[in-house]
Formats: C-alpha cells, structure tokens, sequence
C-alpha cells in the first residue's frame, strides 16, 4: 500500500464502489463528480472549509491519552481522538460542512439526507440552518422513537423530519425514501449522504472530509511521540469516522487498522449488522459493498443498540481494505458495548456513544493483547447524551431499545 | 430473430403501438404467474414485463413496493421465478422481459442467472440500478445468450447520453417519463412530449414510455411520440384486487387506443 489512489476513475475500489444507481440519477452523480473535483483544487473552498471547521466545528480536537482506561486495559497505551468534542457532538459535522458548502457551490439550496442515530441529522440540519439552506431529513419510524431527542433538535433547527415506515423502518430504509425523493427532485436539491456509501462519488467525498480526523491525529501524534501508533481504531456502521481515520495512515503500512462492527445479540445469532464478516458483496443503494443478505440476494434487516450501526452495508472502500488485508475487522456485542459505555464514563468522564463504545470495548481487549509502551488511538466519533436514556432503561431491565 | 424485435416489426407494419403492461411475480402467490402471463397475452400484451420482488426497490412508488413485499412473504425468489417462465414459455408466445434490482442476480451470480434466463425463454432484462457505467458487469453474458439489455433513459438524461445509450440498442428503449419513482399519475410535466419527441428522433431502436402512466387518454397523447408504452402499478393494482373484468375493460382500451394511432 505505498502507493493507494483508489477510488479509480470510474469510482470502483477493486470490485467494490461504483454507480449502481437509477439512470435518473446519474447526471446528478455525475455533475457533483465534476462539481467536488473543482472544489477540491480550489484553494478558497478549501480555505472556506477549514475555516468553519476550526471556528464553527471548533477544531482540531483533543487527542487524549487515556491514562486510567490505559492502565484498566493493562497493556498498550490508549489515546482516544476526541471527536465527541465537535460541534453537535460526532464526527458527522465535518462531512456535512463540506458537502452543503459544496451544494451551495453547486447552485443547490435544498438539502435531502438520511439519518440513523440522528447524529447526521443533526449535524446537516445544524450546517443548514448557518447556511441557510431548506432541509429535509428521512429517518426511519424505529429510529425516531429510539432518538426521540434527535428529532426535536433536527426541528429546533428548522429541518424537516420525515418518518419512514417502509421495510425495516431504519437507517437502510431511511435511505431508499432519501434516494426516491433525491430522484424526484434532483435538479434543485443536492443529497447530503452521512457516510461513506452510496454511488461514486460520495464514498470518496465523504471520506475526504472526513480525513480531518485522521491527518490530525496523525500530526498529533507524532508531535508528541515522535512516532506513529502500532494500531488505530474505529467503530464501522456505514464507516465514514473509521475511513476518515484510516485514510491518512493507508500508506503507514506499519500501523495497524482495526474496524469494529456492531455484533447485537451475537454474530452467531441474526441479530447483528457486522456486515463485513457476516455478509457477502452485492449491491445496494449505488454500490457493490460487503452486505448482509439471504441466499436469494434480499437485503436483510440490521440488529444494533446503536441506531448508528444499524446499517446492513458498509462503504466499499471498507470491503476493499477487508479483502486486501491492509485492515481487519472484528465486533463487538450490545452487551460488550454497554460495558465499555459505562466503563468510559466512569474511568475517564466521559460518556461515549453508543457507536464509539464499540470501538472502546474492542480497544480494551486489543490493548490488553498488546505491548506496554505500545499505542493505539481510538476514535471516539460521539458523545453519548443522547444514548443516556437508552442505556438507562437497558441496565434497568428489559431491552426497551431494539 | 429476437422475439422482441419480431414483435415491434409486426407492429410496424400494422402502424400499432406496444402495450407492455408489468406484473410483479409472487404477487399472489407465484403458482398463479403462468395463468396470468396467459391472460395478459389474451387481452392482447405486445410482450410482458415481469418484476422480481427485492427488499430495497428504489426506483418504485408505493404499489410497486406493496406488491414486492407481498410478493417477498410468499416466498418468491428469482430462482423459482425463471422456473416458472420457463413453464410459460410453452404456453405464452410474446416477448417476456425480467425487470429485477441487480442484487438477487448478483446473489444467484451473473453467469448463472444469464444461462437460466436464456433457457426460461426469457426475452430481454431491465435492470434500474445498472446504467451505461456499470453494464459491463453483465452485458458479455447477455450479448453471448442473446437476451436484451433493456436500457433506460429519462428526463434528466442529456441528448448526447441519449444518443450513446440508445446507440447500444438492443431491444427497445425504456423512456421513463418522469423525474421519479414508478406509480400511477394524474398529469406530466409539460415538457415531456418535447423530450419524447427527442428521444424518438436520436433513439435507432423503438422508444417506449413508462413509469407513471396509467389511463387512456395518456397512453393516447404519449403514443404519438413513441412506440409504446409499458402500465405498471395499474395493472399490479387490478390484479391484486383480482379483478379480472375490469383488467379485461382496460386492456381492450388501451388497445383501440394504440391502434387508433
């Protein structure tokens, strides 16, 4: 991996990317290529971009070391990349800032997106509303009950939400509603997709903007160490917090990428969404990706107390770096993320979310397994408020939440 | 010869215009598809498209979706369907076109399902999530069997696209008639008769307009810039009503209609 330029020019990573897409579609897909190309050579969008990251996202983040989860773990040194920290409290900011500045470019005030957890939600009616830009999120009936909160923050900020009550009435199915609506309406309204899915271009763009994370920790760290950690680490439902933090470290063959999936009851149980090492290729919602499906190539439903994970897919350059082995992918369980929710919040104040405490648990025993004097970051991609009630009523007994 | 192509020469030469109704196979159940292909042909079908129900139908409105998810609990899979055609087959002489997502081809893999749909006697492929970019994934298989790649275009396609993609030609070309999913409509946008027209006159192979239509007096105005027309949703809605006689009524329509032209 000395060199890696993939998506190729055809948006394929390997087997996987590509345009799946309906042919109404593909001028959209085509135009904001051409659009995000532009862009990314233009010195002042980038300029305007890294301006509202540092002055509205409040960027760079912390880079933390995690002393006291350190030593709980026993073994190598655990540094935590504090996205959590970011305005509207994930990573998703950084990919909404850039694509509504890059729809604003593009001559396209109105805004579509999906949402799980509600974090991208939030993060793009956040960027809407400074923008100034007519807002529409769909987000599945599941999903509103359990992020109840979400909802009234994404209205709070003068976005439409629209509850979606076909097929598993979560995040995949959020998905198709924003994809029918985006082919309705493609000529004035730019679809604001949270992750690194979907047709080429947006797993590369989402990606892009995403890359803040990892090229800032990587500077980070090496200011401080001299050196760069052995493994990285990063929740995966769609993926865009673990591509943002793998990308800049591809080339650094020496560091190690661990993505972690969400496993629910168990990845030998249905109920799980570890697409990458339960699922096989196929195409979904613009894109050939690792999916979880039946033998008759039905898209099958996704188990996860994270709203967030809740995806049966996950981005295509994610099931290229699984089948090129430059990174691994494991899971976690509801159960094990739950204790390393609690675990965060006691040994260190704070108070992950959902999805990130999958990448925390997961961390606790990679550490474990390996060296003191050894480092590893983990990307805390979200701060957990909004899990509290959730996580609340799962310790109290019953699982209230799935 | 093609029994697609064979079909629009004999139209041509009568001056009649395709009626392609859809149905959704499984949708009452899968044992009744054969049956219903029958009739459709009776009522005077230029050919058939069959849909393959899948979970994530994006490019479908509700009816379609409906029918799907019917379809989906009784069991249907792409498999059992292409045994079902090839039992039509016998039974049915005009064109059957598959319409299905490219994931449950994907699962059964490509090869495989290309064989078995050449040996079903299945005629052409409409594929919605597979445009010019991505064909080759399947288009070696389907040229090596002879079975069509249907293509689409749509309104948001620019000429030039229009051009190249109808200059693959094979079969006919799908002209969605809207910026949208499919499902029946009361009116089109006004500038859709201009885009036919266009469509028409670059196209080298027939032209046939879908999605959203529903009624006589549409298909009579969307005729006389194309060759045909393809009624989804309405049809999947009298067939789940099960209701025969009016589905009878509104073929034999459709069909004074087209051949008025």
């Amino acid at each position: 991996m000395s060199t890696y330029t993939l998506p190729d020019e055809t948006g394929h990573f390997g087997i996987f990317g590509g345009r799946f897409v309906p042919e109404t579609l593909m001028k959209a897909v085509m135009e904001l290529e051409a659009a995000y190309n532009e862009a990314k050579a233009d010195q002042e969008f980038q300029e305007q971009f890294r301006h509202l990251l540092k002055e509205y996202v409040g960027r760079e983040t912390p880079l933390y070391f995690a002393e006291n989860l350190t030593k709980h773990a026993g073994g190598a040194n655990i540094y935590l990349k504090r996205e959590d920290l970011n305005h509207t409290g994930a990573h998703k900011i950084n990919n909404a800032i850039g694509q509504a500045l890059l729809a604003v470019r593009m001559g396209k005030r109105k805004i579509v997106a999906e949402t799980g957890a509600g974090q991208h939600g939030v993060a793009t009616a956040t960027v809407c509303a400074l923008l100034n830009l007519e807002c529409m999120i769909f987000m599945g009936e599941e999903d509103i009950k359990r992020q109840a909160l979400n909802v009234f923050r994404m209205e709070l900020l003068g976005a439409k939400v629209v509850s979606v009550t076909s097929g598993s009435s979560t995040l995949k199915d959020a998905v198709n509603e924003a994809l029918r609506y985006w082919v309705a309406n493609v000529d004035d309204t730019h679809y604001l997709l949270g992750s690194v899915m979907g047709p080429h271009p947006f797993p590369m763009i989402v990606r892009d903007f995403q890359s803040v994370i990892g090229t800032e920790t990587r500077e980070q760290f090496l200011d401080r160490n001299g050196k760069l950690p052995e493994a990285v680490v990063a929740c995966i439902g769609g993926g865009s917090n673990a591509m943002g933090m793998f990308y800049p470290f591809i080339k650094d063959e020496q560091v190690c990428l661990y993505g972690v999936e969400a496993a629910g009851h168990g990845i030998q149980t249905p109920f799980h969404a570890a697409s990458l090492t339960k699922g096989k290729p196929g195409v979904l919602h613009g894109a050939l990706m690792y999916l979880l499906q039946d033998e008759n190539g039905q898209i099958q439903e996704a188990h996860s107390i994270s709203a967030g994970l809740d995806y049966p897919g996950v981005g295509p350059e994610h099931s290229y770096l699984k089948d090129s082995g430059r990174a691994q992918y494991h899971s976690i369980s509801d159960q094990e993320a739950l204790e390393a929710f609690q675990i965060l919040s006691k040994l260190e104040g704070i108070i992950p979310a959902l999805e990130s405490a999958h990448a925390v648990a997961f961390a606790i025993k990679l550490a474990a397994e390996m060296e003191p004097g050894q480092n590893m970051v983990v990307c805390l991609s979200g701060r957990g408020d909004k899990d509290v009630d959730a996580v609340k009523s799962r310790l109290h007994g019953g699982e209230t939440n799935e | 010869m093609n029994r697609i192509e064979q079909a629009f020469r004999q139209l041509t030469a009568v001056d009649g215009k395709a009626f392609i109704p859809y149905i959704m196979a499984g949708d009452g159940g899968l044992s009744c598809l054969v049956e219903r292909l029958q009739l459709l042909e009776k009522f005077g079908a230029t050919a058939i498209e069959v849909g393959v129900p899948f979970s994530d139908p994006v490019a479908d409105g509700p009816t379609i979706q409906q029918a799907g998810i019917r379809a989906l609990k009784n069991g249907t899979n792409l498999k059992d369907i292409l045994v079902e055609l090839s039992k039509a087959r016998e039974l049915v002489q005009i064109p059957i076109i598959l319409m299905t997502y490219l994931n449950p081809i994907y699962s059964l893999g490509i090869n495989r399902f290309v064989q078995e749909a050449q040996s079903a006697g299945v005629d052409g492929c409409i594929i919605p999530d597979l445009p010019m970019e991505e064909e080759e994934i399947i288009l070696p298989q389907f040229l090596k069997a002879g079975v069509e790649l249907i293509r689409l275009v749509t309104p948001t396609t620019p000429v030039e696209r229009v051009r190249k993609i109808s200059s693959k030609g094979s079969g006919f070309l799908y002209t969605v008639t809207v910026k949208g999913i499919t499902g029946a409509r009361g009116e089109f946008d006004g500038g859709l008769n201009a885009f036919l027209q266009t469509v028409k006159q670059v196209s080298p192979i027939p032209v046939v307009a879908g999605f959203g239509i529903s009624n006589e007096e549409q298909i009579a105005e969307l005729t006389k810039y194309c060759d045909g027309v393809v009624v989804g949703s309405k049809i999947v809605e009298l067939f789940a009503k099960n209701n025969i006689t009016e589905l009878e009524t509104f073929m034999s329509v459709i069909k004074r209609t087209s051949a008025k032209i």
